[in-house]
């Protein structure tokens, strides 16, 4: 457990990395110390050395061996020396500060000897630094150091009365001074000690500070935000962690949070939208069922209402059924209130954020796996100007749609979004015309393509009838019935009043026939041609100001399609295709929304191979 | 083509065309019911009705259907329509299309029944006189001298658009005189919410009946005609301009123009 936490595991490295520098600085420490006083043993040897050498000189010269002895065993009496030993070149001790050994023979192997004689052959000159050697005599005694001074031969050597050195040789013997090691020793353990000492408490105080720190930068915000997000997976999305600092941890608990908020955002949304229909589903449901026993109620107890006149009791019982009956009227009047369409509160938005929150809302029916979202969403789409709520449901419905229709097999639902641009040539409905004296031309009930037509009555001597123009501005499927070809003397007239329709000294620059027009109220007049195969329109409020720019949007799924005899149907209300399902409401709402919008909505669809709806909105609105 | 009856109530709800009959024959009128389109087109192949009842959502034909099947049959018996769910096209097409002459939105009081039933008696009449001096029915609602650049909802409320963007709502003087004399209006406030299709102003009239004014247009109210209110007469008098009830700030005028004519 201890071993998993992160707080541990960062302690344990730093402590680690902290041992190892320490280690390695002290070990260099330490070596470098003991040279350092080693040097100065040395040095301190080699000089002890060289006096002993000159101080004895003389006496040699001289041959004096009671005074060379008495200086020698003075000598090495002192306390910082151990022995200092004379050698001649037979490897017999002549001197030495222990009288105890003069005489005896020392083998040339012995630790004061190999250096030169090592090599077979004696060496006549020896380094400096080789002269030296560290040693310890046997197991439990303190280090030594010794030092050997060869004494080499001279012309007064061989000149002296003694005549004791024959001139060939070179080397006449050995000076060897050597020097206990403790108090040395003893500092080099009392400097490895502080060291370690040091190491430790500058370990035990580094681990402290970093667990400390670890603990209270790291550990506790993230002990914070794991214990936030276990609330958050336990379903309560009201929990925020607390944001303390401004470091990556901070940021990430405000990430968190934002996270949190955005999702309990879409659930709520999700839970509204549901709620929403719902609602209007049951406002529909009720309305329609209750209003009719409810029309009896209060139709039968006002009557007696009215014809109690007189018997105040029975009219005061009367009275309260008749006042909770419209109680219950306005209750169910409020509900279908309640669930009617807004006025649309329009506002510039980015629709692909507007596609990516009505995705969030279903992505809960999404993620079961079985439907995959194919997402092509342009960019640098200009903003629109929309009710981003309203639009948001067009795309929720459509996408609910698509999920129905893949139903309980696998598919793609594929939503594109692009910046288009299109003339107001078969884009654009003409859903108000009028005659010069005002009267409607729009004809409800004639409906070319789903879309009211424009009536008007042809006239051509005797001959006369009904024609209806196509409300989609410059498009040419009229339905002419049996109009006679067009010419100057077919005379068109409004149904109504007869008021001549034709625009008078105009004719068509296209093929010089006469041209019709009518006003559509607040946006000028539309001007046409009816001869076959011309199809020239004008409409000039709208051609000078027409906004091309649109953004489209295409959401296609691969279900079972709609037949095709149910297309023309599929915007108006109760046209459901779901059965019990649906409130046959979604299309209605759809269409409403984005004609308040003065988009337009198109579907295209094949029964198996599946639907698209197409979504255009005007930039400028 | 022989007898000559008052009211033909159609609805597939039983309990509410007995109360329909109950109601109408207490006030002396004949009455005669039908549970659906087809029965109510045979009722109207033999006799003649000086108005029917109609609710709106009906297997079968639903309610605007029959309203064409009538106009194909060339039947001018002016229809009032009933419906227990009241949207905003529901009402507005009820008083828009040809042959339906008001609208009633179930449950209803016998009082409320009543008021409809006998304005749009009067409306009839009204749109008969018309008739009668020479002009086509279908064109009957212009029999009223309404101004140019208005919007008329049907005979009932007309709409001004003002070049600043607002609107002014008014009532028509047809709907007037089918209420024949105003004891009071009863006004919304400024900064209420009106929606197209439903009532924005009641007029009671003479012998205390309400009338509801159906809104010609959706906005918010930005000014009430104090005078309207404290003389009703001026606006029976002159109901196109002194006798306006709100100018109102319209959202989306283009939107609520398809239902109205000029």
């Amino acid at each position: 457990m201890l071993g998993k936490k992160i707080g541990f595991k960062l302690t344990f490295g730093v402590v680690l990395t902290a041992l190892l520098a320490i280690s390695i600085f002290a070990w260099f420490n330490i070596q470098s110390q003991s040279s350092s006083l080693l040097n100065e043993v040395e040095r301190h040897a080699r000089q002890l050395s060289d006096a002993v050498k000159s101080d004895t000189e003389y006496d040699m010269l001289r041959n004096d061996r009671d005074r060379i002895h008495e200086s020698i065993r003075r000598i090495g009496q002192q306390e910082s020396i151990d022995r200092v030993r004379v050698f001649n070149k037979s490897g017999e001790v002549i001197y030495s500060s222990d009288p105890a050994e003069i005489g005896k023979m020392v083998d040339k192997q012995a630790e004061s000897c190999y250096r030169c004689h090592s090599a077979g052959k004696p060496l006549d000159h020896l380094e400096m630094q080789a002269r030296t050697r560290v040693f310890r005599p046997d197991q439990e005694s303190s280090r030594l150091l010794g030092i050997i001074n060869p004494i080499y031969n001279s012309e007064t050597c061989w000149t002296a009365a003694c005549h004791a050195h024959p001139r060939e040789q070179t080397v006449l013997g050995v000076l060897d001074v050597t020097i206990p090691l403790t108090e040395i020793d003893r500092n080099i353990r009392r400097s490895q000690l502080a060291v370690m000492i040091l190491a430790v408490s500058v370990i035990l105080v580094l681990s402290l500070i970093v667990w400390f720190m670890v603990r209270w930068w790291i550990d506790r915000p993230v002990q914070e935000l794991l214990a936030g997000m276990k609330h958050v997976a336990g379903g309560n999305l009201a929990h925020r962690v607390e944001v303390k600092r401004d470091d990556e941890l901070g940021t990430l608990a405000r990430s968190f949070n934002n996270m949190t908020e955005n999702l309990a955002q879409a659930r709520l949304q999700l839970f509204q939208s549901d709620k929403l229909a719902s609602l209007g589903r049951l406002a529909a449901g009720v309305a329609h069922e209750i209003n009719n026993p409810l029309t009896a109620v209060l139709t039968y107890s006002s009557y007696l209402l009215k014809r109690s006149q007189g018997q105040s009791e029975m009219r005061n019982d009367l009275n309260v059924i008749v006042s909770e009956t419209i109680r219950c009227r306005e209750i169910v009047k409020s509900l279908l209130d309640f669930a009617r369409q807004t006025v649309p509160k329009k506002r510039q938005a980015d629709i692909n954020e507007i596609i990516g929150r009505a995705i969030a809302v279903i992505e809960n029916q999404l993620s079961l796996g079985r439907v995959k979202l194919i997402l092509d969403l342009g960019t640098d789409l200009p903003r629109v100007t929309v009710d981003a709520n309203q639009i948001q449901q067009v795309f929720i419905n459509l996408l609910v749609n698509a999920l129905d229709a893949i139903g309980e097999d696998s598919g793609s639902i594929k939503v594109t979004s692009k910046a288009i641009k299109v003339g107001p040539t078969g884009t654009l409905q003409i859903k108000r015309a009028q005659c010069p004296k005002r009267h409607d031309l729009v004809d409800r009930k004639v409906q070319i393509d789903g879309k009211p037509a424009i009536g008007m009555r042809y006239r051509k001597g005797d001959l006369s009838g009904l024609i209806y123009l196509n409300p989609m501005y410059g498009s040419n499927d009229h339905h002419l019935h049996e109009m006679p070809a067009w010419g100057e003397d077919v005379e068109l007239q409004c149904p109504e009043c007869s008021r001549s329709l034709i625009a008078e000294g105009e004719v068509c620059p296209k093929c010089g026939s006469p041209i019709y027009a009518f006003e559509v109220p607040l946006k000028g007049m539309v001007q046409g041609c009816l001869h076959e195969g011309c199809g020239w329109h004008r409409w000039e409020q709208v051609d000078s100001s027409w906004n091309d720019e649109f953004v489209e949007v295409r959401v296609q799924d691969d279900g079972c399609g709609i037949p095709e005899a149910q297309i023309p149907k599929l915007f108006e209300p109760f046209a459901t295709t779901k059965g019990q399902k649906g409130t046959g409401l979604g299309l209605a709402v759809t269409w409403g929304i984005v004609d308040n919008h003065n988009g337009t909505i198109a579907v295209e669809s094949k029964v198996g191979v599946g639907t698209s709806f197409i979504i255009r909105i005007p930039v400028k609105s | 083509m022989s007898t000559l009856q008052d009211i033909l109530v159609i609805d597939d709800e039983v309990t509410v065309t007995q109360a329909v009959v109950k109601v109408c024959s207490a006030e002396g009128m004949t009455v005669s019911a039908a549970d659906n389109a087809t029965e109510a087109l045979q009722f109207l192949e033999t006799s003649r009705f000086r108005l029917a009842l109609c609710d709106i959502m009906m297997s079968e034909l639903d309610g605007f259907q029959f309203l064409e099947e009538l106009d194909r049959r060339g039947i001018q018996t002016p229809v009032v329509m009933m419906t227990g769910y009241s949207t905003v096209e529901n009402a507005v097409k009820s008083l828009t299309s040809t042959g339906a002459v008001d609208y009633i939105s179930k449950p209803f009081t016998a009082d409320e029944l009543l008021t409809v039933i006998r304005r749009s008696l009067r409306v009839a009449s009204l749109l008969e006189e018309s008739e009668s001096a020479g002009l086509p029915r279908q064109n009957a609602m212009s029999y009223v001298p309404c101004p140019a650049n208005y919007y008329r909802l049907a005979y009932v409320s007309w709409a001004l658009l003002e070049d600043e963007g607002t609107a002014r709502i008014g009532v028509c003087d047809l709907f007037l005189k089918a209420v024949d004399g105003i004891r009071e209006f009863e006004l919304a406030l400024p900064g209420e919410d009106l929606v197209q299709g439903i009532s924005c102003a009641t007029a009671t009239s003479l012998d205390g009946s309400a009338h509801g004014i159906i809104c010609p247009m959706d906005g918010t109210i930005l000014e009430v005609n104090e005078e309207a209110r404290s003389n009703p007469a001026l606006v029976e008098k002159d109901p196109y301009f002194r006798g306006w009830l709100y100018r109102i700030l319209p959202p989306n005028p283009e939107n609520n123009l398809q239902w109205l004519s000029s």
